[in-house]
């Protein structure tokens, strides 16, 4: 235990997702030794964020309105859902121009080891949206690695029930152990076009 | 397939070293300490990018330097191949083939393979399960590097399982549910993985175990017969089809299920390949306790020599590194080694002095002293 404002701030960046009580320590050091201008532009990064960005009431994608710019979007089609674990993964299907859905972002993946359950995921909104409109294909675009496999074998589950509705996961071929991110847009634009009913 | 040259940069004792081999033995002797051991090394870790006497990578740097530079010409069949690795303790390494970058080190797995024996071998025989598991799963990503993936599924899965238990055991007891319902998720994913690896071991254990029999026979002759086999935690493997991976998932599957309330106890995953073991025996008795010094030496020697024939069998002879290992072995055990050796496309042999090596393979040798490697007469 460190004295005072040192603790406090290991405490709060330890709440952070990821950020273990070790990592959460050298980024406290880090901070404590930076140059004050460093600082500030971190604590203005925080702030502007906070005031200037909010989560989709529906989607959870970042946005700047209550709604996001797809889900206001009325050519995009409500029927078909793809959900993925982060924001940017959005940007990566959007830029192979596959899609013509709507996305459901859940904020990150089955991780024991980090404290993550389905608690601290939008799946009990996904599944509040899929019963309440009209959702006949849900996508499943988790990352290709440990985490991902698993949250998509949950949700499968979670999803079995609905009747009527498709459920299908990204063909494989991506790089297995990655980020969704990282695969190019190729690679992705394929294994979106090849999906299979699970 | 054969080494054709060796160059390391700040890697273990070595600022520099240059080194051109050719097939056939070649002998590094030089007194104890100046390096003999590191240049082999070097050359074990390109092969399965870890190092066969510590865990982590930063005892490989050297003192002082921020990364240590492995470069290997290997040649195949008549093609050579440069694999370059970058070592940086603390961060991910690098890899290159031909000077082009691959995406992730695993990619160099099977460019070069290597059978080593080395004196911490005796932890084969005397160590713990971990030891023997280590050399069965070493031995497959060898045979098919595919295997280097899913052993690090596997290993993930474990580790996120694990979390899950002692957090929805501490639930439990606490009297409120946790995140118990995703249980059998990771259930189905530790089955899936943990199948294909303990599927591949219960095969390979079927191929090795004549080899490691006539190995033990060929170098002890006077010895009782030894035997390898393979003990799971898993209940219920198919005996028929002992390594058909659908039977053996159902049954680690159902394992799990039967656990299930001593695994929440506990907060530890009781079954599965991490919990299996390599039994080895001597006569009737476990090595392990009972075989003598030199008992545990030949067997440990038969390990790593049934290994070498089982990968030469697939096609594409492994270079075979002897490190320090005439100087333990009698001289029945010596000539019989030696003769194993000399039949090798390449072996690389270590020894401190050069009578310890015998005749037959002292072709090339090279003087290792002051951080110098020289040609000696
Ligand atoms: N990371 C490192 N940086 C600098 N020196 C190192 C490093 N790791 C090991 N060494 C040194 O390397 C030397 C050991 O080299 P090595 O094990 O190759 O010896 P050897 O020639 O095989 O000796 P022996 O005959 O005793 O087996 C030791 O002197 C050790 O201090
Ligand atoms: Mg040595
Ligand atoms: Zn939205």
């Amino acid at each position: 235990m460190y004295e005072g404002p040192v603790q406090d701030l290991i405490e709060e960046l330890g709440r952070l997702p990821g950020v273990g009580p070790k990592s959460a320590q050298r980024i406290a050091f880090h901070l404590l030794g930076s140059d004050p201008a460093d600082v500030a532009r971190l604590q203005d990064a925080l702030q502007r964020v906070k005031d200037g960005v909010v989560f989709c009431d529906v989607c959870g994608n970042v946005s700047e309105q209550e709604r996001c710019r797809i889900c206001r979007d009325a050519r995009r089609d409500p029927a078909s859902v793809c959900v993925v674990e982060e924001p940017k993964d959005v940007l990566a299907i959007e830029r192979t121009r596959e899609f013509k859905g709507r996305y459901h972002v859940l904020g990150g993946a089955l991780d024991p080891l980090s404290g993550i359950g389905p608690d601290q995921l939008r799946i009990r909104e996904l599944l509040t949206r899929i019963g309440e409109q009209e959702v006949t294909e849900v996508i499943i675009a988790t990352d290709p690695n440990t985490e991902g496999e698993a949250t998509a074998t949950y949700l499968v589950r979670m999803l079995r029930d609905f009747p009527g509705l498709t459920v299908t996961r990204l063909a494989s071929g991506l790089p297995m152990g990655g980020d969704l991110e990282f695969a190019d847009e190729l690679t992705l634009g394929r294994a979106f076009s090849g999906r299979r009913t699970v | 397939m054969y080494v054709r040259h060796l160059q390391v940069s700040d890697f273990r004792s070595w600022e520099h070293a240059d080194l051109e081999l050719t097939p056939g033995a070649t002998v590094l002797i030089g007194q104890n300490g100046q390096g003999k051991t590191n240049l082999v090394e070097a050359i074990g870790y390109v092969a399965t990018l870890s190092s066969h006497r510590v865990a982590t990578d930063a005892p490989l740097v050297r003192i002082g330097a921020e990364r240590a530079i492995v470069r290997t010409a290997v040649v195949h069949e008549g093609r050579e191949l440069t694999v370059e690795l970058e070592i940086t303790p603390g961060k991910a390494n690098r890899a290159r083939v031909n000077r082009g970058a691959v995406a992730r080190p695993r990619d160099v797995l099977g460019i070069l393979r290597t059978v080593l024996f080395a004196p911490e071998d005796l932890a084969l025989v005397r160590g713990d399960p971990g030891e023997r598991r280590r050399f069965l799963d070493d031995l497959l990503v060898l045979r098919a590097p595919r295997f280097a993936g899913v052993r690090s599924d596997y290993e993930r899965v474990l580790r996120q399982r694990n979390a899950l238990l002692k957090t929805a055991g501490a639930a439990r007891r606490a009297g409120s549910k946790g995140d118990i319902g995703t249980l059998e998720v990771w259930n189905g994913h530790l089955a899936k993985h943990g199948a294909q690896l303990l599927a591949a071991r219960l095969d390979l254990v079927t191929a090795l175990a004549p080899l490691v029999r006539a190995a033990y026979a060929g170098v002890a002759p006077e010895s009782r017969p030894v035997d390898i086999a393979y003990r799971s935690s898993v209940d219920g493997l198919p005996a028929d089809r002992p390594s058909d991976v659908d039977s053996v998932e159902a049954a680690l599957l159902a394992s799990l299920t039967e656990v299930r309330d001593a695994e929440l106890e506990r907060g530890v995953s009781l079954v599965g390949p991490h919990r299996d073991e390599l039994e080895l025996t001597l006569g009737e008795s476990p090595a392990k306790g009972y075989a003598s010094h030199g008992e545990c030496w030949s067997f440990a020697l038969s390990l790593r020599l049934g290994s070498y024939e089982l990968l030469r069998a697939d096609g594409g002879e492994p270079v075979l590194v002897l490190d320090d290992v005439f100087a333990e072995l009698d001289r029945r055990r010596r000539s019989r080694l030696a003769e194993v050796a000399a039949a090798a496309e390449q072996v690389l042999v270590t020894a401190a002095v050069a009578e310890d090596v015998p005749e037959e393979l002292t072709a090339t040798r090279y003087t290792v002293s002051d951080g110098e490697v020289s040609r000696a007469e």
